[in-house]
């Protein structure tokens, strides 16, 4: 009995191991056309509908769920800071957890959902029809015809959604802080100021070019590799979001890490009272 | 030349050969020792039951799949070790009419034939659009140039992804079950399309099918794939006349005995 566990989990290794490794073949072949060709204007128009759909189509799901999350931290933060007394400084913690954390992640979250899941199936899609092969054959790499545009729209365009999401639930955040539970507006700004900098912002931004990367790779790799027929198709696009999903949480946490690292190495401790 | 010894010698000069070519997906041993050569300009046929490896040895020939064990050549080069990239300028001059057509779903008929060439060349929009158009005409299919694939019949699709196979005018065009789903006024048209595009083109064709009478219609040479390995080797002729039978049987369409058995079991 021992020995059928030890096997099966060394099989599993060998498996998530051989996976693995497939995907950085991918995501290596993915670099590597990304280095070839790419202000070509036969890469370029296979670029810009991709960014229509990836960028333009998420504004509006984005710029809600970015507007409400600060509605809703300013809900929650308010009773805690009035019972100290402090609700003036609710703009530096709810904006600071805005653009340091929930915006970019849940910009991230949200294009996973909307545009992991979509690449995944249309381009499971193509490979159970041999859409895929019918590439190849006729000599188009289909990593540089179909991966690339896609990776590069969520590379760019992340940030950028990024940016409106932390707009938003900045917004969010002072409609209700200050408009509904009526906490004065300068001081609000003041220790908004205070609390967030520049780095601070651009961390998020930076944060979510990879969170772009990494929901862009995972989507077309789970499409190329699904298995056979509607359920392998079905199959790779749950797989898909939920890698995403998984990626995003582990980046966030290293970047989260590493930027206090630098953060305080630079500035020393940036407090927010 | 019915019943050819497997390793039977290659002739040296074969525009495509396949030597000694074994392939396994899992523990399904699906090519065991499999040596073919075709020669320029002729209609090969391969046929064989359902999952006895046709398709897996068509796509060997174009580097869609890689043997485990054993070489591929293409007009003097062998190809199963090249990288993809290296591989491309090969693939050019081939044509591969899919199974189910595998035309681009987001394409209209008229990006979908002019891919290849949009890819491939550096002719101005009104060239590729004349090449197109003659390209449809010659599959009978002039005014579809518009539609979008998902608009047209099972037939009206294969006769627009041959259409896109020939696109680059080809030296090689590989047919994968091209009548398989269609009625058999429509499988005729396609038989006739295929015959009709070999003495135009002068192009190397290579069919793999299991619809008898079309085997019987476009062959010059026809090949059984049995378990794997060859099991029958000659004239469309010699085929219908084989003793063997395993091919006697195929050929006429009749069960196994064994299976007629379990069914009845």
């Amino acid at each position: 009995m021992p020995v059928r566990t030890i096997e099966r989990i060394g099989s599993w290794t060998i498996q998530g191991l051989a996976s693995f490794g497939e995907f950085c073949t991918f995501a290596g072949r993915t670099f590597l056309w990304l280095t070839v060709g790419i202000f070509q204007w036969k890469n370029l128009r296979l670029l810009l509908p991709q960014m229509y759909e990836v960028g333009v189509r998420s504004v509006p799901v984005v710029a809600v769920t970015g507007a409400f999350i600060g509605m809703v931290l300013a809900v929650e933060t308010h009773t805690q800071f009035k019972t100290l007394g402090q609700e003036f400084r609710l703009g530096s913690i709810i904006n600071l957890s805005v653009v340091k954390q929930i915006g970019p992640v849940l910009a991230g979250v949200m294009l996973a959902g909307r545009i992991g899941g979509a690449l995944t199936a249309e381009l499971g899609t193509m490979n159970v029809t041999e859409q895929i092969d019918a590439l190849r054959v006729m000599g188009a790499d289909p990593i540089r015809y179909l991966v690339v545009p896609r990776f590069l729209a969520c590379v760019l365009l992340l940030p950028i959604l990024t940016i409106y999401s932390d707009l938003l639930g900045v917004l969010g955040g002072w409609f209700v802080a200050v408009k509904t539970l009526g906490v004065p507006s300068e001081p609000y700004w003041q220790y908004s100021a205070q609390g967030v900098d520049t780095w601070q912002v651009m961390e998020g931004i930076i944060k979510a070019v990879f969170f772009g990367g990494a929901i862009g790779l995972i989507g077309c790799y789970k499409g190329f590799t699904c298995g056979a027929g509607a359920s392998g198709v079905g199959r790779a696009c749950t797989e898909s979001f939920v890698t995403s999903f998984i990626a995003i949480i582990v980046l966030n946490f290293f970047f989260a890490h590493l930027a206090q690292e630098w953060y305080t190495g630079l500035y020393g401790i940036r407090g927010i009272f | 030349m019915l019943f050819q010894s497997l390793n039977h010698s290659i002739p040296s000069m074969s525009f495509i050969e396949l030597k000694h070519l074994y392939k396994s997906f899992g523990p399904l041993k699906v090519l065991r020792d499999l040596s073919l050569s075709i020669e320029k300009g002729s209609s090969l046929v391969v046929i064989g039951a359902s999952g006895s490896g046709k398709s897996v040895l068509l796509k060997h020939i174009v580097g869609l799949l890689r043997p485990d064990k054993g070489e591929v050549w293409f007009d003097g080069a062998r190809i199963d070790q090249l990288p993809e990239r290296q591989l491309m300028p090969t693939r050019q001059r081939f044509g591969f009419l899919f199974q189910m057509g595998a035309l681009f779903d987001s394409l209209t008929v008229d990006e979908n034939v002019a891919f290849p060439l949009v890819e491939h060349t550096k002719k101005p929009p009104e060239e590729i659009a004349r090449i197109v158009a003659e390209k449809l005409k010659m599959v009978g299919l002039p005014e579809v140039g518009k539609t979008m694939p998902a608009e047209l019949s099972g037939g009206q699709r294969k006769r627009v992804a041959l259409a896109r196979a020939i696109a680059l005018e080809p030296q090689v065009i590989m047919y994968d079950e091209p009548t398989t789903g269609l009625d058999p006024v429509r499988a005729d048209v396609i038989n006739e399309l295929i015959i009709k595009l070999k003495h135009e083109l002068n192009v190397t064709s290579f069919v793999v099918t299991h619809d008898m009478q079309s085997a019987f219609k476009i062959a010059d040479r026809i090949v059984m794939i049995h378990e794997g390995r060859i099991r029958a080797d000659g004239t469309p002729d010699e085929i219908r006349n084989s003793k063997d039978e395993i091919v006697r049987k195929f050929v006429l369409g009749e069960a196994d005995e064994e299976e007629l058995r379990a069914l009845n079991a």
